[in-house]
């Protein structure tokens, strides 16, 4: 019975993959739509059912479907690990994105490729849920390189728009950069323990020599980095955004992007052994939280801030894996996904209000207008800045004791910041979309409405999420939710820190100043003095601009990779189309050349004294000119004779001691 | 002379397909215009005899003709794998010859001809046999890639894989026959049994095995020797081109291994170096190419390189000095894997160029597939997923394909260049899913509306089906074609 709650879990998306697929275009897009969010809904149902068994005994289990790659020494099942860990992403994975599955039934609705959408979100989730609950690493890495496939086509989803194809190809290619490194820790794995079940390489982590951990946990996390955006592979989130806005939510928000950090904490045994990994993790997630959020400061479309948000956000969770807090990791990544979630769909809301637009410049005092997308995204807003009481407060705070507690104070020193700046842009956004005077375009203005139920309801539950998920962790270290997962994600031998009750509520109080900070400083600048802003970009012009280009690193990116790329292939290209004819015609020439060296030779040299032997050789030139008579194949063999005589000559001179110029073997 | 008959059951199979072969040229004439599919057919029949005949024999290993010819499993596997790739482009010429106005039946007989060439090839224990199977391979192709006589640059490229062919021929029989001053047979097992350590230092040998290296390298189109390849596989009859990119590689690879391995598996030292540059240049010059093209046949041709380039990882983890035997032979045998899944994806994409029609041409400009998924929904799926195969994406086959061969690569202790061969793959994910952009996210031009259209028919939507089948149930159920290499693999020593 377990076992086929948990294979019905990835095989009703299938089912509807299929059936969407091969006859969506025969009925209704209504039926279509329902196929597809309730093939969802009952996988998370079936979720729930795993989720109550695993509560009852949460003793890891593996279902197997099949063998699946096998010979010689490999044998590789496509079998489901399910532990805690793959509970809690199965419930959000699937809890989640049943969510968005609904309001897309309301924000695609008319849409003409709306049947298209849902088989690739289907087939999204079924690439999602396998790399979440694959047992081994090839099953992960089928899912990890489907959600890719996915998020490559719903980002080209919108046919006209060419920057969409752009953004898409960007996004495949930067992630399987990173998908190299994951492959090529895959198979280190395998050449180290000889199988590649999660279960078996975790018992036998501890025998790994520390270098031999270094070089996989870093190949592994080159595969995290590009899959969940970090530095210096983060390039293509941004770009991302061009997608459809529950794709936003689903993809680059709440699902695929946190990967990345499921795959540290799966792998966390091994990260225990490599202190330089786990340095990496912790350096690289605490400098993209902070670079990303000084980018979210400045840019100017709705989505963007987000994105950029959640390229900082998913750096926390790094960070948090690097300073040993992989619970701290999860239960931000489960906060993360509700908030984030909730503002993507709300500023999607939005830009179905205004018919599409994305400028914040152009929105202002929505409050009133669209007040249910106004009420759930403000939640979003106060979760995402860690305004206790609501789910980003717990979680963010955790991580940020985290790295105190374990004395990483200039990490501490960069999420602290990233936190301030977070709560500050976040708010920023608020303000330029929902208060102040109007800046929507008259034409647009008097069209804005509030979206169908279908959408806010998903929105309000995704609210209540975001103001109620915290709870699952409090108190902090010791909530229900760190119960759950104690067993399957405390990091190995390391001594646990008891943090006195005072520091724990020092640590919360400088965390809620920061969050209030941040807020007091937007409010004051977009609401008390709105002059502010545009007096601080003039101010400092070269700080505002390299910010609003995103410190150029894409165009570095272009001159340092793309451009040669394209440029050494373009060269070698013309080499191809040209050399060959070049060859060919050389030879001619080559002839040509030496026929006439010939003739003069006889002419100037040889007949003043040699009439004879001048004869001959005018025979001889007369020969040489016929061969090149223009055709093709003369000239082959031309080149033909002279390899011989050029290998003649090296065989008896590399064999030039033995006397019959072959030598004796 | 008196040849026993137990040599001649030997090679039935040839036999079989050779007489189709003359049948057919003799037939051609007087069949009436409106019949000739029925050659066709006949001569698929012959290969479906041959290949029953085959499976029959299948495991086992049998020597024939005073050893000058082999049949064992290792050749078996290339003679179905062959067979099949002939079969599926009899099918897609049917429709596609009659496109393009060149429907003469003895189409298929040069077919059958050069299958008959690669049997030879992938049977030959001596390497004069091996040499007339490539040369009547190699003629046969001429002719073929020719067969769009009226068209200037069918002509022309004719004649370039002519003369270069030629060079590349006389190349591997100076090779041999310097080979032959060296060893005094032909025959690989007695070539193998010559050398000795000696021969490692001796200049002749090595020259010799050299100019062996550089002939086949430029059957198989390795980087340096790959310059034809771009330009005969754009000039000629797509279904042709399909052909070669395909059986002739397939074929070439197959001899390539046998006489590296059986001949010159005591001189690893010697020409592993010589490979894995060939290797590295190849992946590197296939995959940075293809990503500039703008024709999707010239693209496809750079990714045939780019994917022989992978396949000599293979070769290069069998010759590795100091691995173990059964790592060595999982080099051959992922090779042998990679091949077959490489034919069809590569059939499957090289069939939906010659498809697409735009207007009377051939739509092989990647303008002409703008679109596609808008007017040919189930054409522009099928094109991805080869596509997507192709860049070594899972759950395709062409991802396993890569997963063998660079799981052997780093079992060799050669992590580094499955490293690289990675790399590369990753890049090569921008040139093929460029094609998946243009299907998917651009609006087309109403003049293609009109123009563009899928020039489909039962027996290319036999072809398709084959193809798009290999692609996804080996990419699912990977395991009884690993169990079939495996089984057939050669012995490494």
């Amino acid at each position: 019975m377990f076992d086929l709650l948990v294979i019905l879990i990835p095989l009703f998306p299938l089912l509807a993959v299929l059936v969407n697929g091969l006859a969506g275009h025969r009925y209704s897009h209504e039926l279509a739509g329902r196929i597809a969010f309730g093939s969802v809904g009952l996988s998370f149902l079936c979720t729930l059912g795993v989720f109550g068994s695993v509560l009852g005994n949460p003793e890891p289990r593996e279902v197997v479907a099949y063998s699946w790659i096998f010979g010689g020494n490999l044998s590789i099942d496509l079998a489901f690990l399910i532990d805690p860990l793959t509970t809690i992403m199965l419930l959000v994975v699937t809890g989640v994105g049943f969510l968005i599955h609904v309001y897309s039934i309301g924000y695609m609705h008319g849409e003409e490729g709306f049947t298209r959408f849902f088989t690739y979100m289907n087939l999204f989730m079924v690439s999602m849920l396998l790399l979440v609950m694959g047992n081994n690493y090839v099953v992960l890495f089928i899912g990890w390189e489907g959600v890719g496939l996915c998020s490559y086509l719903l980002i080209g989803y919108y046919y006209d728009k060419i920057s969409a194809g752009k953004a898409a190809t960007k996004a495949f290619v930067v992630n399987r950069i990173g998908d190299a490194g994951f492959l090529v820790a895959i198979f280190l794995i395998f050449s180290h323990f000889g199988t590649l079940d999660y279960t078996s390489v975790m018992a036998k982590a501890s025998t790994l020599s520390t270098g031999m951990a270094t070089a996989i946990t870093l190949c592994l996390l080159v595969g995290a980095f590009g899959k969940s955006a970090q530095l210096p592979l983060y390039t293509w989130l941004p770009d991302a955004m061009e997608g459809p806005t529950p794709v936003s939510a689903l993809i680059h928000a709440a699902t695929m992007v946190t990967a990345g950090v499921y795959m540290v904490v799966r792998n966390h045994a091994l990260f225990d052994m490599a202190p330089v990994s786990l340095a990496t993790v912790g350096i690289i997630g605490g400098v993209t939280a902070l670079f990303a959020a000084t980018i979210g400061l400045v840019q100017n479309d709705i989505k963007r801030v987000l994105a950029y948000s959640t390229v900082s956000q998913l750096g926390y969770m790094f960070l948090a894996c690097g300073v040993g807090g992989y619970i701290a990791a999860i239960f931000h990544l489960v906060t993360h996904a509700f908030f984030k979630a909730l503002l993507f769909l709300s500023a999607g809301s939005v830009i179905h209000a205004l018919g599409g637009e994305q400028d914040i410049r152009k929105m202002g005092g929505l409050h009133d207008k669209i007040p249910t997308t106004y009420w759930v995204f403000l939640i979003g807003t106060l979760a995402i800045a860690g305004i206790p009481p609501l789910a980003g407060f717990w979680s963010k705070d955790e991580i940020l004791a985290h790295a105190f507690v374990n004395g990483q104070y200039h990490l501490y020193l960069f999420a602290a910041v990233g936190a301030f700046l977070t709560s500050f842009y976040m708010f920023r956004l608020t303000y330029l979309t929902f208060y102040g005077s109007s800046r929507v375009d008259p034409h647009v203005a008097h069209h804005i409405h509030e979206s169908p139920p279908v959408m806010t309801v998903p929105l309000m539950i995704l609210a209540g999420l975001a103001v109620l998920g915290g709870f699952l962790g409090v108190p902090p270290e010791h909530g229900w939710f760190h119960g759950f997962l104690h067993d399957v994600a405390t990091p190995v031998g390391a001594e646990h820190h008891e943090v006195s009750v005072g520091l724990t509520l020092g640590l919360m109080t400088v965390a809620i100043g920061i969050a209030l900070g941040g807020w007091y400083l937007a409010h004051y600048m977009y609401s008390i003095r709105p002059a502010t802003a545009n007096e601080m970009a003039e101010k400092s012009p070269q700080v505002y601009t390299t910010l609003l280009n995103k410190y150029y690193v894409d165009e570095a990116y272009d001159k340092l990779f793309v451009e040669p790329c394209k440029k050494l292939g373009l060269l070698w290209d013309w080499f191809d189309r040209h050399i060959l004819d070049r060859f060919v015609v050389g030879v001619g020439h080559g002839t040509d050349i030496s026929a006439a060296a010939i003739t003069w030779t006889e002419k100037h040299v040889l007949y003043a004294g040699l009439n004879v032997i001048g004869y001959g050789h005018h025979l001889a030139a007369w020969a040489w000119r016929k061969l090149q008579s223009g055709q093709v194949h003369h000239y082959a063999a031309v080149i033909i004779i002279g390899l011989a005589i050029l290998i003649h000559l090296a065989v008896v001179w590399y064999a030039g001691g033995s006397s019959t110029g072959l030598p004796t073997r | 002379m008196n040849i026993p008959l137990a040599d001649i059951v030997t090679i039935l199979p040839e036999l079989i397909v050779i007489g189709m072969a003359c049948l057919l040229l003799v037939l051609d004439p007087i069949t009436p215009k409106s019949k000739k599919d029925l050659l066709a057919w006949a001569s698929l029949g012959a290969l479906a005899v041959c290949v029953i005949m085959i499976l029959g024999s299948f495991g086992g290993r049998v020597m024939a003709f005073s050893d000058l010819v082999v049949v064992d499993g290792y050749a078996s596997f290339w003679k179905l794998l062959l067979c099949l790739v002939s079969g599926m482009t009899i099918l897609l010429s049917m429709t596609y010859l009659k496109e393009e106005h060149i429907d003469l039946a003895e189409f298929y007989g040069f077919i059958l001809l050069a299958l008959v060439g690669m049997m030879v090839m992938v049977s030959g224990a001596d390497l004069l046999v091996i040499y007339l199977g490539i040369e009547l391979m190699s003629i046969t192709l001429y002719i073929m890639v020719g067969f769009k006589r009226f068209e200037a640059r069918s002509i022309e490229s004719s004649a370039k894989y002519f003369v270069l062919g030629a060079f590349s021929s006389g190349i591997l029989l100076y090779g041999i026959s310097l080979l032959f001053g060296v060893a005094g047979s032909t025959r690989l097992s007695e070539i193998a049994s010559t050398m000795n350590d000696q021969s490692l230092s001796d200049p002749l040998v090595l020259i010799s095995l050299m100019l062996i290296i550089v002939g086949f390298g430029f059957k198989v189109a390795a980087v340096p020797f790959h310059m034809w390849t771009p330009d005969v596989y754009q000039g000629a009859p797509t279904s042709v081109t399909a052909f070669m990119a395909v059986a002739s590689k397939a074929a070439s690879f197959a001899a390539f291994l046998r006489v590296l391995l059986e001949a010159f598996g005591g001189l690893k030292p010697n020409w592993t170096g010589m490979i894995l540059v060939l290797c590295l240049l190849t992946v590197a010059l296939g995959n940075l190419v293809a990503i500039v093209q703008t024709n999707v046949k010239r693209m496809l041709a750079y990714s045939s390189i780019a994917h022989a380039g992978y396949a000599l990882i293979g070769l290069v983890v069998a010759g590795w000095i100091g691995t173990e035997a059964g790592v060595s032979a999982r080099g051959v045998s992922s090779l042998m894997l990679y091949l077959a899944i490489y034919s069809f994806m590569t059939l499957g994409a090289f069939s939906m160029v010659a498809i697409l029609r735009n207007g009377g041409l051939e739509g092989e400009e990647l303008n002409d597939f703008t679109g596609l998924a808008k007017r040919h929904k189930g054409g522009a799926f099928l094109m991805m997923v080869f596509m997507v195969s192709l860049a070594g994406i899972p759950p395709t086959a062409g991802f396993i394909g890569k997963f063998y061969l660079f799981m052997a690569a780093v079992n060799a202790g050669l992590a580094w260049l499955a490293v690289i061969g990675l790399v590369f793959a990753a890049i090569s994910a921008f040139y093929y899913l460029r094609v998946v952009m243009v299907m998917y996210m651009r609006e087309p031009s109403s003049e293609q509306e009109l123009t563009t259209r899928l020039a489909l028919s039962p027996s290319v939507s036999v072809v398709l089906a084959c193809a798009i089948a290999g692609v996804v149930l080996l990419g699912i159920f990977p395991g009884p074609l690993v169990s079939v290499a495996d089984l057939s693999t050669l012995p490494v020593k």
